[in-house]
C-alpha cells in the first residue's frame, strides 16, 4: 500500500494543480506534495529495512522494485523535495520580475510533478516497454520546462533537446522491440517483456539479436545520458533552462537514462558472455570523459561549464559500469548517487549566484564571497566536491574506479588519472576567479536563507557519505551490484 | 495464407516507396499527404496481420488506432498548423541535399542495402512470414533520420519523427505481432503528446524567431556570446 502512496503522490499533485489559481498556493502545494512523497518514501524504507526483501513485484508483475530501482526512487523523491524547496522562492521571484506569467507557473508545476511521476514509474517498471514509455514521458515533460522563459535562446535549446532526444529515444524503442523479439522463442509473450523473467532466462536469448538490440539501446538511451557523439543538446538545454529545472535535469534525468542503459547492459552481458556491451560502454564512457574534461577548460558561461562537467562525470560512470568488476560497479553506483546530489546542489547554487550578479558569464562573476559569504562558501564547497577533492564522497568513488581500472585495464588508468587532474585544475581555476577578488558591483540583492538550504543539505550528505558509510546504505549498494554479476 | 503474405509484401514495398517520396519532396503540403498515405498502408498491413494471428483483436484495435491517429488526426493537425503559420518566408536552401533528389535517393538506396546487410542475422535465425519486411522496417527508420538531417523546416522534422515511428511500429508488427496492448497505448499516448508539443514549438519558433526554418536556430554555439 505504501508502495502506491509513494508512486501516486505526484499524480495527486497533478490533479490539485488543475484547480489552483494562486501563485503562492501553487508553489506551496508543489513543496507539500514533494515533501509528502519523500516522507512516504522514508517510512517505506524504514519498514522495508526490518524485513528486507530485495525483489518486490506489484500490479501483475508490471512493476518491480529491486535495490537498483530503490536507489533511483530515493534519489528522485529526495531531489524532488529539495528542488521544490528551492523553486518555491525562485519561482515567486521570477513571477515578481515578470519573467514568467501565472499561467506558465501553473504549467511549470504540472510538468514538475509529471516529471517526478514518470521517473518513479521508470525506476519501478518491470515491463521494458513501460520503462520506455516512462522515459519518453519524462523527456516530453521537461521540454516545455526548458523553454519556460520563451526567449529565442530558450526556444532554440528546447527544440534541439526535443528533436535530438525523441529521435534517440525512438531508436531505444526499436532496441526494446528487438529484445522482446529475442525472447520470443524461450518465453511466452506475456513474460518476454518483463525484465525479471528476461534476466532469469537471459542465457536462452538469441545472442545475435541481442547484439543488434543493445547497439540501438545504447545509441538511444546514450543520447539521453549525454554520451559524447550525441551530447549536443545537453549544454544548450542546461544553460537555458531555469535554475530548478537544470537541477532536475542534471540530478535526475541523466540518472534515469543511465539506469535504463544498465538494465539492458545486464541482460546483454548475461546473454552474450563476451563483454561486448561492456566494451562499448568503456569506449564511449572514456571518450565522453576525455572530450568533456578538455572542453571544460574554455567555457565562458557558468551553466555550460557545469553541463560539460556533467558529461565528464557521466562518462566516468559509464566507464565504471563498463569495467564491470565488483569494485567498479560498487564505486560506479556510489558515484552516481553522489554526483546527482552534488550536481543538483550546484545548479541551485548557480541559481543563487545568478540572482546576485544577473549574469551567466564567468568573467563577470567576481568576488561572490564578498557579495554574499553564504553563497560564496557554498559555491566553493560545491566546486571542491564536484572536482573530487577529499573529504567529499566523490573522492571515494573516483579512487574506487581508479583502483578497479588498475586491476583490469592498467593503461586506461593512466588516462583516467590524468583526466581527473585536468578537471581538478579547471575547476580550481574557475573557483578562484569567481569567488575571490572584488565584485564588479558593491551591493547585491539579498538572498533568503531558505534558498540556501537545499544546496547545503546536499553537500552535508555528500560530506557525511565521504567520511562514514552507514551499513544499511552499503547493503543496498551490494545488493544492487549483485544484479550485475548475476549472483 | 499465401495471399495474405503477398498482400503484406506489397504493403511493405509501398511503405518504403512512400518513404522515398517523402524524402525527396520539398513542398510541405505534399509531404503531409504522403505521410497520410504511408500511415494508411501501415494501418492496412496491421489489419491484414490481424487475420492470421491468434491475438487478432489486439491488432484489429491497433489498426483502428493508427487510422484515427496517423491517417486522420496528425495530418489534419500538421496541415492546420502549416497553413496557420504560412508566413514562412524562406524555402529550402538550394545548396542542401533536398535540391538534389537524385543524389539523395542514391544515399537512401545505400541505406536500404545497409539495413538488408545489418538484418541478415535476424533473417536467417528465425522464420519470418516475410524476410524482407524487417530490412524494410529498419530502412524506414534510417530514412526517417536522413529526412530530419536533410530537410530544414520544422514541419519536415516533425514528419521525419513520425516516419521513424511508423518504421518502429512496422518492425514490432512483423517481429512480434505488435507490442502488448497496454504498451501500445502508452506509445500512442506519447506520440500524441509529442505531436502536440511539435505544434506548440511551431508557434514558439514562429513568434520567437519569426521563421519555421531551423537554419535560423544558430544562437547557441560553443563560444557564442
Amino acid at each position: 500500500m505504501l508502495f502506491y502512496t509513494v508512486l501516486f503522490t505526484p499524480l495527486l499533485g497533478i490533479i490539485l494543480f488543475s484547480f489552483i489559481r494562486r501563485a503562492r498556493w501553487a508553489v506551496s502545494i508543489n513543496l507539500l506534495v514533494s515533501t509528502v512523497n519523500f516522507i512516504a518514501m522514508i517510512v517505506w524504507l524504514v519498514r522495508w529495512q526490518t524485513t528486507p526483501s530485495f525483489f518486490i513485484l506489484h500490479a501483475h508483475e508490471q512493476l518491480y522494485l529491486d535495490a537498483l530501482g530503490l536507489i533511483g526512487w530515493t534519489l528522485t523523491t529526495f531531489i524532488g523535495m529539495t528542488t521544490a524547496l528551492f523553486s518555491y522562492g525562485y519561482m515567486l521571484q521570477n513571477l515578481k520580475e515578470r519573467r514568467i506569467t501565472l499561467k506558465r507557473l501553473q504549467l511549470y508545476h504540472l510538468f514538475y510533478q509529471s516529471f517526478i511521476f514518470s521517473l518513479l514509474i521508470a525506476f519501478s517498471a518491470n515491463n521494458i516497454g513501460l520503462l520506455w514509455v516512462a522515459i519518453e514521458g519524462a523527456t516530453l515533460a521537461t521540454v516545455l520546462l526548458v523553454s519556460l522563459y520563451r526567449t529565442p535562446e530558450a526556444v532554440e535549446a528546447a527544440w534541439k533537446y526535443f528533436i535530438i532526444c525523441i529521435v534517440g529515444i525512438a531508436l531505444a524503442l526499436f532496441g526494446t522491440i528487438l529484445v522482446y523479439f529475442a525472447a520470443q522463442t524461450s518465453l511466452d509473450p506475456s513474460h518476454a517483456i518483463l525484465w525479471h523473467s528476461l534476466a532469469a532466462q537471459a542465457k536462452t536469448l538469441n545472442p545475435s539479436i541481442m547484439i543488434l538490440a543493445f547497439v540501438f539501446l545504447f545509441v538511444g538511451y546514450g543520447t539521453k545520458v549525454g554520451l559524447v557523439p550525441f551530447h549536443f543538446w545537453l549544454p544548450d538545454a542546461y544553460s537555458e533552462s531555469p535554475g530548478p529545472v537544470a537541477a532536475l535535469l542534471s540530478g535526475l534525468l541523466l540518472n534515469v537514462a543511465l539506469y535504463a542503459l544498465l538494465r539492458f547492459q545486464i541482460l546483454t552481458n548475461l546473454s552474450l558472455h563476451n563483454g561486448l556491451a561492456n566494451q562499448l560502454m568503456i569506449i564511449f564512457g572514456l571518450l565522453s570523459f576525455v572530450f568533456a574534461s578538455f572542453t571544460l577548460h574554455h567555457q565562458q558561461n557558468i551553466k555550460r561549464m557545469f553541463s560539460y562537467s556533467s558529461i565528464e562525470h557521466v562518462g566516468v560512470m559509464t566507464f565504471a559500469f563498463g569495467i564491470g568488476n565488483t569494485i567498479a560497479i560498487l564505486s560506479g553506483l556510489f558515484y552516481l548517487i553522489i554526483h546527482a546530489l552534488i550536481k543538483s546542489a550546484i545548479f541551485t547554487t548557480v541559481g543563487n549566484v545568478m540572482h546576485l550578479t544577473h549574469t551567466q558569464k564567468i568573467e563577470k562573476i567576481r568576488g561572490i564571497l564578498k557579495l554574499n559569504p553564504w553563497v560564496g562558501w557554498l559555491l566553493i564547497a560545491a566546486l571542491f566536491a564536484i572536482a573530487g577533492a577529499p573529504p567529499f564522497g566523490l573522492f571515494i568513488g573516483e579512487i574506487g574506479i581508479f583502483l578497479a581500472t588498475l586491476q583490469t585495464y592498467p593503461y586506461l588508468a593512466i588516462i583516467l588519472g590524468v583526466g581527473f587532474l585536468i578537471v581538478f585544475a579547471a575547476l580550481l581555476r574557475y573557483m578562484q576567479s569567481m569567488t575571490l577578488g572584488n565584485p564588479e558591483k558593491v551591493s547585491a540583492p539579498s538572498i533568503a536563507k531558505i534558498n540556501l538550504v537545499p544546496a547545503g543539505l546536499h553537500l552535508l550528505i555528500v560530506l557525511i557519505l565521504g567520511l562514514y558509510m552507514p551499513p544499511f546504505f552499503m547493503q543496498i549498494l551490494k545488493q544492487a551490484s549483485s544484479l550485475f554479476t548475476g549472483q | 495464407m499465401m495471399n495474405i503474405d503477398a498482400i503484406q509484401l506489397l504493403l511493405s514495398a509501398l511503405l518504403l516507396l512512400t518513404t522515398f517520396i517523402l524524402l525527396i519532396q520539398r513542398r510541405v503540403d505534399s509531404m503531409i499527404y504522403t505521410y497520410a498515405w504511408q500511415s494508411a498502408f501501415l494501418s492496412l498491413a496491421t489489419l491484414s496481420a490481424s487475420f492470421v494471428t491468434p491475438y487478432q483483436w489486439d491488432l484489429f484495435f491497433s489498426a483502428l488506432l493508427i487510422f484515427a491517429l496517423k491517417v486522420i488526426f496528425i495530418p489534419w493537425f500538421l496541415r492546420y498548423l502549416s497553413h496557420r503559420l504560412s508566413s514562412t518566408k524562406s524555402s529550402d536552401n538550394p545548396t542542401s541535399l533536398v535540391a538534389r533528389p537524385f543524389l539523395l535517393s542514391m544515399i537512401a538506396s545505400a541505406l536500404v542495402l545497409f539495413s538488408y546487410n545489418l538484418t541478415n542475422s535476424l533473417r536467417t535465425s528465425t522464420q519470418l512470414f516475410s524476410s524482407n519486411a524487417i530490412a524494410i522496417a529498419l530502412s524506414i527508420i534510417l530514412l526517417g533520420m536522413l529526412l530530419i538531417i536533410t530537410h530544414r523546416k520544422a514541419v519536415s522534422h516533425a514528419l521525419g519523427f513520425m516516419v521513424i515511428e511508423n518504421g518502429i511500429f512496422f518492425a514490432a508488427l512483423i517481429l512480434t505481432r505488435g507490442m502488448p496492448m497496454k504498451i501500445e497505448l502508452g506509445i500512442a499516448f506519447d506520440v500524441l503528446v509529442a505531436i502536440i508539443l511539435f505544434g506548440v514549438f511551431f508557434f514558439h519558433l514562429n513568434t520567437g524567431i519569426d521563421s519555421l526554418d531551423v537554419d535560423s536556430l544558430n544562437r547557441l554555439r560553443e563560444g557564442a556570446e
